[in-house]
This record gives C-alpha cells, sequence and structure tokens, in this order.
C-alpha cells in the first residue's frame, strides 16, 4: 500500500512537479481555443460544400473526409511535423498539430453537421425560400441554427474527444499538459506527475462527460 | 535540362515514394499491419464483451456496483488514452507489475472501449418501454431470459450504429502504441524514417492506415444508413 502511494500519490513529488504542469494546463488551454474553433469552422465549411447538388463534388468531400477519418491523428501529425521537412515545408510543432488537428477534427466535425442539416426537413428550406430569403440567408439563418441544436450532444462528445487528442501533441515535444507531466516523470523516475496531470484531465473534462452522460439519457430516453 | 515541373514531380516522388526505400521496408510495414491488426481484433472483442458485461451488472440496480461502474466510465471517457498508457507503462512496474508494451496498450484500450460502449448499451436497454420488460416478466420469464431474448436485441439494434464508430475511433488509437515501443505501423514507420533520413517509410506506414482503415470508415458508414431512425 506505501509503495502504491509512494509510486502514485507521491505529494512531495506532486508539489514539485506542479508548476511546470500548471504551465502544461494553460499550453493545453492555448491549444484547445486554437484547435476547436478551426476544426469547427473546417467542418462547417465541408458540410456546407457537402449541400451541393453535383454528386460528383458530394463524392470527392466524402473521400476527403473519408481520408482524413480513416488517417490516426498521431499518424497525421507525425507526417506533418517530421515528413512535410522533408518537402521544404517546416512548420513549428505548435503549427504543425494546427494543421494536423484541423485536417482531422474538421472531418468529424463535418459528418456530424452533416447530419444535423439533414435532419431539418425540406420544408423549412422551402418555407424560408418562399419568404424571399437567398439560398445563402437560409442556410445561415434557418438551416445551420437548427442543424447545430440538433446534433448538440454528438458536437459536444466530439469537442471533448478533441480536447483529449491535445494531449498527443507531446509527441512532437509541445510543452502540454502531458508533455510536462511525463518531463517531470523522467526526471524523477515517479509516475505521480502523470496521476496529476489524469487529476487536471479530468477536473477539465468530468464537468462536460456528465453534463454529455445527462443530454445523452434525456434524448435516448 | 527538365522542365521546372518534372523536377518538382521527381522531387516528390524522390521525397516520398523512393523506390529502394519502398522494397527495402515493405516487409517491416506489413508486419507493423499484422500487429495493428492484432492489437485492434483484441480490443474490439475484449472491450465490447466487457461493456456489456458492465452494462448486465447496472441493469441489476445495487447501488454501490453502479457508483463504481459510472465512475468507471466517466474516468475512462474523461481521460486521453495517451495519459493511461503512460501511466500504465511508467508506474506499474514500480508496484511489480510489470507489462509488456503490447499488453499495456491492449489492456488501456480495451478499458476505454468498454466505458463506451457500456454507457451506449446501457442507453440501448433504457430506451426500449418498461412495458417491455413488465411484459416479459409476467410471461414467466427469469430477469436473465428478459434480458438476454427481449431487451438486448431490441437494445442491440440501436447501438450498432454508435457502437462501430466508437470502435473505429479507439481502434485508431493503436498508433498512440509507438510512444511505448509496441510495433505496429507507426512505430514501423518512424524506426524506418529514422535509420533512413527520409520521408518515404513514413508515406508508406500512412498508406498502410489507409488501406486497413478506409474500409472500415466506409463500412461505419454503411451501417450508419443501414440501422438510421430505426429505434425499437
Amino acid at each position: 500500500m506505501d509503495l502504491l502511494v509512494e509510486t502514485f500519490f507521491n505529494l512531495a513529488i506532486m508539489r514539485e512537479a506542479l508548476p511546470l504542469l500548471l504551465r502544461g494546463v494553460l499550453t493545453t488551454l492555448a491549444l484547445c481555443a486554437v484547435v476547436i474553433p478551426l476544426g469547427f469552422a473546417g467542418g462547417l465549411v465541408l458540410a456546407v460544400l457537402g449541400t451541393t447538388r453535383s454528386r460528383w463534388k458530394r463524392f470527392l468531400l466524402a473521400c476527403w473526409i473519408d481520408f482524413f477519418r480513416a488517417v490516426p491523428p498521431l499518424v497525421l501529425l507525425i507526417f506533418v511535423h517530421s515528413g512535410l521537412p522533408f518537402a521544404g515545408i517546416e512548420l513549428t510543432a505548435f503549427a504543425a498539430v494546427a494543421v494536423a488537428f484541423l485536417l482531422n477534427n474538421s472531418a468529424y466535425y463535418a459528418e456530424i453537421v452533416r447530419a444535423g442539416i439533414e435532419s431539418i426537413g425540406r420544408g423549412q428550406r422551402e418555407a424560408a425560400r418562399s419568404t424571399g430569403l437567398t439560398a445563402t440567408q437560409t442556410l445561415t439563418w434557418v438551416v445551420l441554427p437548427q442543424a447545430v441544436r440538433n446534433v448538440l450532444p454528438d458536437l459536444l462528445s466530439n469537442t471533448i474527444e478533441v480536447v483529449k487528442l491535445t494531449s498527443i501533441a507531446s509527441v512532437v515535444a509541445l510543452p502540454e499538459l502531458l508533455y510536462a507531466a511525463d518531463m517531470a516523470r523522467s526526471v524523477t523516475y515517479n509516475a505521480s506527475p502523470i496521476v496529476l496531470a489524469a487529476g487536471f484531465y479530468l477536473l477539465l473534462l468530468w464537468p462536460v462527460v456528465r453534463l454529455l452522460s445527462r443530454l445523452e439519457h434525456r434524448i435516448a430516453g | 535540362m527538365a522542365t521546372p515541373e518534372l523536377s518538382a514531380w521527381q522531387r516528390f516522388v524522390e521525397t516520398f515514394f523512393r523506390p529502394d526505400l519502398l522494397a527495402e521496408y515493405s516487409d517491416d510495414i506489413a508486419l507493423g499491419m499484422v500487429v495493428t491488426c492484432e492489437v485492434a481484433v483484441l480490443v474490439l472483442v475484449c472491450g465490447t464483451a466487457l461493456g456489456l458485461l458492465l452494462a448486465y451488472l447496472r441493469a441489476l440496480r445495487f447501488r454501490a456496483l453502479n457508483f463504481l461502474i459510472v465512475v468507471f466510465v466517466d474516468v475512462m471517457r474523461a481521460l486521453p488514452p495517451l495519459v493511461l498508457i503512460l501511466l500504465f507503462y511508467f508506474g506499474l512496474p514500480s508496484v511489480g507489475i510489470s507489462l509488456s508494451s503490447f499488453v499495456v496498450l491492449w489492456l488501456v484500450l480495451t478499458l476505454v472501449l468498454a466505458a463506451f460502449a457500456e454507457e451506449i448499451f446501457w442507453a440501448g436497454m433504457l430506451s426500449v418501454r418498461d412495458g417491455q420488460w413488465q411484459a416479459a416478466r409476467s410471461t414467466g420469464l427469469g430477469f436473465n431470459q428478459t434480458l438476454v431474448w427481449v431487451i438486448l436485441p431490441q437494445a442491440v439494434r440501436m447501438t450498432v450504429p454508435p457502437l462501430t464508430n466508437r470502435a473505429i475511433a479507439i481502434t485508431k488509437n493503436t498508433a498512440l502504441g509507438t510512444v511505448i515501443g509496441v510495433g505496429e505501423i507507426l512505430n514501423q514507420a518512424t524506426t524506418a524514417q529514422s535509420f533512413t533520413g527520409s520521408a518515404t517509410p513514413l508515406m508508406m506506414g500512412a498508406i498502410a492506415y489507409v488501406v486497413l482503415f478506409v474500409p472500415v470508415v466506409m463500412l461505419g458508414r454503411w451501417v450508419e444508413t443501414r440501422f438510421a431512425w430505426k429505434r425499437a
């Protein structure tokens, strides 16, 4: 039992690692503040492009989305970070993460928004158009607001995944929360800093998971 | 002197598709694909089974047990898998439990999938109306019989699309194994990349994932439309 506490809940080591981890938390939050709006905006654009009548444009879009849903985000990140420099494209770790996340997350957000758009009946669109709104106005003011509201739980769930996903930025040495914790672990030869990092992730995400769980059950029941 | 377009094209090929490296490392990447598939299948089978077991236990409605299950599920949903992987891999040996990197990857992803699967199965069970329970029980079926023959068949239908999508997402997390040295595709690719100083193995790795996962993603898409809005 002592060994367990010593290994995973060593308070002295946690206290020592705390400043480093707090800086990590700030970096994680900054990363989220960039990649979540970027991914959602990208997803909106892809989903709106997907409403086109042209069959082959829809097919190309579906290929693009399926491609980026098929490649694991870490593979994409390492490709952008370590592969592109060979082609003369050098990105900082932060920029590499932003690009890889945009490509990956926008594909997921796009699928969710698409489902939302499809949940809005034709009648809404026809009614809006018949009142004199243009196609763009109809999309912006009638279809999208309802579409987004209909898929809110899925959007929230995906956003939780994105926040969790920022932890892979540690692999390209971006000093976010997990990277800071792993640094502290390798210096102290003790896993407590990672437990502390887990604590921060729980603090950040548990309330959201609870909320989501309630939303999901309300809709299912 | 070649035209600029051609030389740019040649440079692209030389960077990402060097023929000699394609030949040299195709075996390693193939080996990585086998490891990725092994982990993926083990995780899918064990994670779904454990998730179903947890949902069953939750249906028994023991307060203390339910509380533990909900906490487990919430924690697994809130923590990034990579955090758990590092924690298990570097923490457990200090308390005398040494697991291979393969086992750590399998265990973590199984637990994460089990948590999501439990939530999905449970939501499915709740979606079956109470009257079904009462009717089945009043015909003389036991609790287990009702669950297995009446509730689950109706619940599972609803759970197929979300479970498929979640399973796909978690299977792709096998790539996280590279961080602790599991010899899956990404690990083979980055190792070869650092040996050769070329981006070709990375491209091979990316292609291997596309080959493995595009059919799976398309299957998920098909399942989604096939089962859409046919709620019990």
